[in-house]
């Protein structure tokens, strides 16, 4: 195997990195959205609001890891 | 190919002049091809999060404009609703039906007629002392709302109820959480 080989395979380690928190964050996401649902439902408005903004980092912290991995391919 | 510039690596790992010809007419490139999928899936679950960010503030802004609470409104005189009788009408707006029950002399209930599971109309069962949801068999407690059996989880949202020379009015409307 040669050294840009190498180098592919190092990127794809850092790709599956990047997935497997993209993918935490997404679960996240997710579980928050149901949860908000339901209160929402239930009559509780109180926690709408920090559950947009805590998706909304998680989004952000995802679009981060996205641009690092476009990065990666230049 | 010279072994020493070969990017593509083949499944057995030998080098790519020992292969057979019909991986040399096709060769796949199997890291380019797992690390292209991966990237590729990395994205869709970034557009994926979008979507749920997105929910997220849609709610947010849905319970900004519907925190607001709703006009007092007239249902029913105490004449119109005969006791073990339930009247329907719409509170707060025109797209949610409601029922006004009517228990005793003057004992009177009120609940949103969407059944909290998947919205079907629940009908009155006043005499077993229930609300009756018949798509999915769910059923209600008549006196406070809360699902006793079937799929629902989350009780039924409660209209508050004023009555005033004879007249029962519905001022506000109470969700609650399982």
């Amino acid at each position: 195997m040669t050294n840009v080989s190498k180098t592919r395979g190092q990127r794809l380690s850092v790709v599956y990195a990047i997935l497997i928190l993209v993918l935490i964050l997404v679960v996240m996401q997710l579980w928050l959205l149901t949860a908000t649902m339901n209160a929402f439902l239930g009559g509780n408005h109180t926690i709408v609001w920090p559950a947009a903004a805590a998706s909304t980092i998680c989004l952000g912290l995802n679009v981060g890891l996205l641009r690092f991995l476009n990065r990666l391919d230049r | 190919m010279d072994d020493d510039v070969q990017v593509t690596t083949f499944p057995d790992g030998r080098p790519e002049r020992v292969q057979p010809k019909w991986r040399q007419d096709f060769p796949v490139d199997l890291e380019a091809d797992e690390y292209g999928a991966r990237r590729d899936f990395t994205k869709l679950m970034v557009i994926t999060s979008l979507a749920f960010a997105c929910g997220q503030l849609w709610i947010a802004l849905l319970s900004t404009f519907r925190g607001r609470s709703p006009k007092e409104q007239r249902i029913a005189a105490i004449d119109e609703v005969q006791i073990g009788e339930a009247v329907r009408f719409h509170f707060p707006t025109e797209r949610d039906p409601c029922l006004l029950i009517r228990q005793s002399e003057d004992e009177f209930l009120a609940y949103s007629s969407l059944c909290t599971h998947l919205m079907c109309p629940v009908r009155p069962d006043v005499e077993h002392g229930r609300l009756h949801c018949p798509c999915h068999e769910g059923y209600f407690d008549l006196g406070t709302g809360r699902p006793t059996a079937g799929p629902p989880r989350r009780p039924l949202p409660r209209i508050h109820l004023r009555i005033d020379r004879g007249v029962v009015y519905a001022t506000d409307i109470e969700e609650r959480a399982s």
